[in-house]
């Protein structure tokens, strides 16, 4: 199943472009002509299985690793031939936040914005306070918990005050406290300090729960690319049932008008039809004696990335 | 520039592991001193037993200069090794660290960082150096006295006092040069690798193998002994010739910068192009 198509203007708008972007290993194609689009303001989310070439796709963005072939346009600065400058307006976390264990978490940030340029102590304490590190800026890293790791890699990422913040994972290892903490945060960056945020991330519901305009990438290749919203809509959504007596079941779902297409699965039906109309159909099995088990509306690109999740384990 | 050269001393220099070396020499420097003092003279009667029946010694020769003249021998293999310990971090630390995510996605070349790292490898290794000459000399003289000192080196030489002192300094000086084409080598090696014992043991097997090759007389290693940096680096001690031999001095020199040169220019085409996949 592919989703071949791309959603959303093109425009001058776009901030961060790859084109054909490509990253060979020997003979194993890690990324292959992979162009995405991310428009000034979005959350995107970046969204691919483990090991489908997220991590290589965004140590390119971020001049890590060299391109086999294409290029990464960043504020409209290729990043093959003006680099530095087009790094300028960019922060970022690569994996997880690695950082000078035995030196505090000010002088990490120190040398940070060195290499960016040279920062003053009141903007270090700024985006300490920001990730709620105020408390601990003398502490050395190595007394920090992983969440705590994690929030000081935001901050480096948000020093240099960048318009871009590329976050690769940035939930992966926390609670799911952390996990919430680290959502909103990127709310508050996306909204109140306006900042485009590009999220790399392995699960649906976190991206669907903070991003605007996604990207699915599976060994390698773009899937699809596009608003949320839409993406998520498209395409045939359906609801999985199971109740008792499943006969009567059975019966009560073919007088539907609106159930289009009713399949027997191992222990229910799968049922395409629209959401809005759960709740009718509730009713209806209810008034009909059917004792409903369960009710799960379910998207083609739900069932679609949870394959290729699925898959990815197996292997 | 200069702020990421600080900023490369500040986090050497906050790292436990720069201290392995002074610590040693803390330790070793004082305890062989020491040790010579309790032995008294019997350390250079030991030395000069055969050419006591021709020749009759007068004076203190066993004394601070030849202790320290002697210590510089360690210069061979032991201080390369400590000075590997830093210079073959510099690179892989980083990788083994992570830390190379965390500072190659700036707006700052790796060429510059590059040489900021180099840069702070040749502080760290002439302060080692000069601290070794400077607690071994300055240990030295106090404890064990002054005096002429005696030179072997095939043959016997005693050069009088008053012409000793400033030929430690253009010897440790040396000694600091020689040094660098080592850490150059330990900070080549440190490209490639993502743990910092692989320099190290690289380093000690590149100097051992050498050594092999000057030291064995075998006709082979003969012709290819001017090809090893190794084959220059006893430049300090040709300060200690009299004559002094300045143009051997100057043309040992000179090759061993330029194996320094070469090692740092692999290192940044390595290092330029390197993909940060850990």
């Amino acid at each position: 199943m592919r989703f071949n198509h791309t959603y959303g203007p093109l425009s001058a708008d776009v901030i961060l472009q790859t084109t054909n972007l490509s990253k060979r290993y020997r003979k194993r194609w890690a990324v292959r002509n992979l162009n995405l689009e991310v428009h000034r303001g979005d959350i995107f989310g970046f969204l691919g299985p483990n090991g489908a070439g997220k991590s290589t796709t965004i140590r390119m963005l971020l001049s890590l690793i060299k391109p086999t072939a294409g290029d990464v346009h960043l504020f409209g600065r290729s990043l093959h031939t003006e680099r530095n400058h087009a790094l300028k307006s960019v922060g970022g976390i690569v994996e997880k936040p690695d950082f000078y264990l035995y030196l505090s978490a000010y002088r990490n940030l120190e040398i940070v914005g060195a290499l960016n340029g040279g920062t003053s102590r009141e903007r270090i304490l700024e985006v300490l306070g920001l990730v709620g590190l105020g408390q601990r800026v003398s502490d050395t890293v190595k007394t920090y918990s992983h969440g705590m790791k994690q929030r000081l890699g935001i901050a480096q990422a948000l020093l240099s005050d960048p318009e871009l913040v590329v976050l690769d994972e940035p939930t992966n290892g926390l609670d799911p406290q952390g996990m919430k903490e680290i959502r909103d945060l990127i709310h508050h960056l996306s909204h109140d300090r306006k900042k485009t945020i590009f999220l790399s991330s392995h699960l649906l519901n976190e991206v669907e729960l903070v991003a605007n305009r996604m990207a699915i990438i599976n060994k390698g290749e773009l899937v699809t690319q596009g608003e949320v919203k839409k993406l998520l809509d498209e395409g045939e959504k359906y609801v999985l049932l199971r109740g008792k007596p499943k006969k009567k079941l059975r019966e009560v779902l073919g007088k539907q008008p609106y159930a289009t297409r009713i399949r027997e699965i191992d222990d229910g039906f799968e049922v395409a039809m629209p959401f809005d109309l759960v709740p009718k159909l509730n009713r209806a099995l209810v008034r009909n004696h059917v004792e409903v088990q369960a009710m799960i509306p379910r998207r083609s690109l739900e069932d679609f990335f949870l394959s290729i999740t699925e898959n990815e384990s197996k292997a | 520039m200069i702020r990421l050269i600080y900023f490369e001393l500040l986090k050497t220099f906050l790292k436990k592991r720069t201290y392995i070396g002074f610590a040693i020499i803390l330790l070793i420097v004082p305890l062989i001193e020491i040790a010579m003092k309790l032995e008294g003279g019997r350390f250079l009667q030991a030395t000069t037993r055969s050419l006591q029946q021709d020749f009759f010694f007068v004076g203190n020769l066993f004394n601070g200069w030849l202790v320290s003249y002697n210590m510089m021998n360690s210069l061979w293999v032991h201080i390369p090794l400590l000075v590997s310990f830093v210079a073959g971090d510099m690179l892989a630390g980083e990788a083994t660290a992570g830390t190379y995510r965390l500072i190659l996605i700036r707006p700052v070349s790796r060429t510059r960082i590059l040489l900021s790292k180099y840069v702070t490898t040749v502080l760290y290794t002439l302060i080692f150096v000069f601290f070794l000459g400077a607690l071994s000399i300055g240990m030295a003289l106090p404890l064990l006295g002054r005096g002429d000192l005696v030179v072997f080196n095939r043959g016997i030489l005693i050069l009088p006092e008053a012409d000793v002192a400033w030929r430690f300094i253009v010897a440790y000086g040396l000694a600091a040069w020689m040094m660098l084409t080592i850490a150059s080598l330990s900070f080549f090696l440190s490209s490639f690798v993502e743990n910092a014992i692989g320099p190290i043991v690289g380093t000690m097997g590149v100097l051992i193998v050498s050594l092999v090759v000057l030291t064995i007389p075998v006709e082979l290693f003969e012709s290819i002994r001017p090809y090893l940096f190794m084959y220059y680096t006893n430049v300090w001690q040709k300060v200690f010739m009299d004559p002094v031999p300045w143009t051997a001095i100057g043309n040992d020199a000179l090759v061993l910068g330029g194996y320094s040169a070469a090692f740092l220019g692999a290192t940044w085409f390595i290092f330029v192009r390197k993909d940060i996949v850990s």
